[in-house]
């Protein structure tokens, strides 16, 4: 990842921490400041979604020409969407408590939204439950190919077809219907495109420290043999 | 006589000044107290975000900086 987009990343999620508290935001009811909250809480699951998009790219990659950089990849990027998605599942326990009055109502966003963090959480016991690299590599990227495809339904077709709390779903206008001016835009767009960019710079990182493990483990055995 | 009075006048006028003045809102950096002081709020997660990022960084340079030794460790052993 380079400098300027480390930089870009910076500037947009500080950015979104002094607009986000202090700009004016549409009077509402119920939510009240709450609203902001849509600047915290929903980036986390654009960013889970777009990094779930990017492991599934190098898993399919992987399939087609198999080497272990694609294979590191589509961990890294899952490990990442997770962390993004079990902070979604925090931040929006919290938000339902004080705006529908229960942390966990039986929603079908909530519960799409969990069984999806489940599904993911099974990748990673898969990949560990195989010691054989190739193998651990290949069935990881088919599963994870699968967990994508039920992630679409669970968050983004289910809980539009059913009736539900969540704003966006089950006929609910989502936001963007409070948002009159388009000044939460200001606010949203940058808070999504910023914690995307954090997300994609850690799981760089991670892809950093598995290729130098590798050549460690390189280096050893070179050493024995 | 009359001098005397006009310097009089100009005294009293001016004391009469200052007292306005001081009663006035005197403009002040009060920023951070103002508002329900959501501005110290602002600070306090600023600060956290920062160190986050900075910590982020430095993660980054250590990552680079192994990344330097395995290659180096690399050319040792073929060499």
């Amino acid at each position: 990842m380079k400098t300027w987009l480390k930089i870009v990343a910076v500037v947009l999620v500080v950015y979104v921490h002094i607009a986000g508290l202090l700009l004016a935001v549409p009077r509402l009811n119920i939510l009240n400041e709450t609203i902001r909250n849509l600047y915290f809480h929903v980036p986390m699951w654009f960013g889970m979604t777009a990094l779930y998009a990017i492991s599934l790219y190098h898993s399919i990659l992987y399939l087609r020409t198999p080497t272990l950089e694609r294979d590191h990849k589509a961990s890294a990027f899952a490990t990442t969407g997770i962390v993004f998605g079990l902070l979604g599942l925090g931040t929006g326990m919290l938000w339902a408590k004080f705006a529908w009055g229960a942390f966990w109502t039986g929603d079908p966003k909530l519960n799409g939204a969990a069984i999806t963090t489940l599904v993911y959480v099974a990748y990673f016991v898969l990949r560990g439950s195989v010691d054989n690299q190739e193998q651990r590599s290949r069935l990881s990227a088919v599963y994870n190919i699968f967990a994508f495809a039920a992630m679409i339904p669970l968050i983004f077709i289910l809980p539009r077809l059913s009736p539900s709390l969540h704003p966006g779903s089950g006929g609910n206008p989502g936001f963007n219907t409070y948002d009159l001016d388009s000044k939460m835009r200001m606010v949203f767009y940058p808070a999504v495109i910023g914690w995307f960019l954090v997300g994609y710079w850690i799981s760089t990182l991670r892809i950093r420290i598995l290729a130098v493990e590798e050549k460690m483990a390189e280096l050893d055995y070179a050493k024995h043999a | 006589m009359q001098s005397m009075l006009k310097h009089l006048l100009l005294a009293a006028f001016m004391v009469i000044s200052f007292a306005s003045n001081a009663q006035q809102q005197v403009e002040m950096a009060d920023t951070m107290r103002s508002n329900g002081k959501i501005y110290v709020v602002v600070s306090v997660i600023l600060l956290v975000v920062a160190g986050l990022f900075i910590y982020l960084f430095s993660l980054d340079k250590k990552v680079s900086r192994l990344e330097k030794g395995a290659s180096e460790k690399n050319i040792q052993t073929k060499s």
